[in-house]
């Protein structure tokens, strides 16, 4: 599998998904500048690392989503390519038009960073082959703007359409008692139309080695590796 | 020229700032206030002189970057 990760002008999460996926598929992915036109030929799976792009002058991720790369990353995504947006990234993906709503203020108003259950969706996706479904995993989450919002009509279609990747729990499961921020519906993570597109705020790739607290974040790296490898 | 885009939040939009300032406002006692929502004010100079096309370019500004339309109206003025 190829994969390539964007750094953006305040990407600070760049370097752990690249060990991420190293460490799951082997392979180094390449490293592309938020003022490059294309990305690398072949490229299977784009990634937008978390960080603080621009600041968050304006609105997270506004600025970056109007960067020159990300006319290639649209098309990338058009063609059926695989694009994942993690917190900031996430953040970029809405901003951009490839996913819908926005990520507003948490409602509590205070940056959260902690650890974070979630429920996993469904498991028919390049993203999440190696969970099963409704699986409680344990990753970190570091947001302040993390509060997912759309009009009710795109959330009836998120739902029906079976397009709400995660959902915020506690340890039992519970995504009332357990949503941080306000999300609507406990939303932690959305799939483009076509589920080739994922956007999270949690940070799968901070959960890669028990000595750092769990390892519940491979199953999302060897999911979109065994696509590549199956495809 | 001079011009004022302003942005605020479509109603019904959860507003957490407005909503912790509005809390800070009632906590002095001022009394009569109802309710805050928060904005932005963008106040930009433009090398043009012609209102209509002014009104246009400033349209595609906030369109294209100043407001997030899912969320966001904005408001143009031009303040010659």
């Amino acid at each position: 599998m190829k994969s390539a990760v964007i750094t953006f002008p305040g990407s600070n999460r760049e370097g752990d998904v690249i060990r991420a996926l190293h460490h799951a598929s082997g392979v180094a992915p390449m490293k592309i500048w938020h003022q490059d036109h294309t990305l690398p030929h072949g490229t299977d799976l784009v990634v937008l690392p978390g960080g603080f792009s621009y600041g968050d002058y304006l609105r997270c991720g506004a600025i970056a989503s109007r960067a020159p790369v990300m006319d290639a990353v649209r098309a990338h995504a058009a063609k059926g390519g695989l694009v994942l947006g993690i917190c900031n990234g996430f953040q970029i993906l809405v901003e951009s038009g490839l996913l819908p709503g926005v990520l507003m203020r948490n409602a509590g108003l205070k940056f959260i960073c902690k650890m974070q259950h979630l429920k996993v969706g469904r498991t028919d996706t390049p993203f999440t082959s190696a969970y099963t479904k409704d699986q409680i995993i344990k990753v970190a989450i570091a947001h302040g703007e993390g509060n997912y919002v759309a009009d009710p009509d795109t959330i009836t279609a998120l739902e029906s359409e079976g397009r709400v990747a995660f959902r915020y729990c506690d340890a039992e499961g519970d995504t009332i008692k357990g949503n941080p921020n306000g999300s609507i519906n406990a939303i932690a993570g959305i799939y483009s139309e076509k589920l080739n597109v994922l956007g999270m705020m949690p940070h799968p790739e901070n959960l890669i080695e028990t000595l750092v607290g769990g390892i519940d974040g491979r199953g999302l790296f060897a999911s979109v590796t065994a696509f590549k490898g199956a495809a | 020229m001079k011009a004022r885009v302003t942005v605020t939040l479509k109603n019904g939009v959860l507003d957490p700032q407005g909503k912790a300032i509005e809390g800070a406002l009632k906590s002095f006692n001022l009394h009569g206030v109802e309710s805050v929502r928060q904005g932005k004010v963008f106040d930009i100079e433009l090398a043009i002189t012609d209102k209509a096309e002014a009104e246009t370019l400033l349209k595609a500004a906030a369109e294209k970057l100043l407001a997030n339309l899912v969320v966001e109206n904005y408001r143009i003025e031009i303040l010659g």
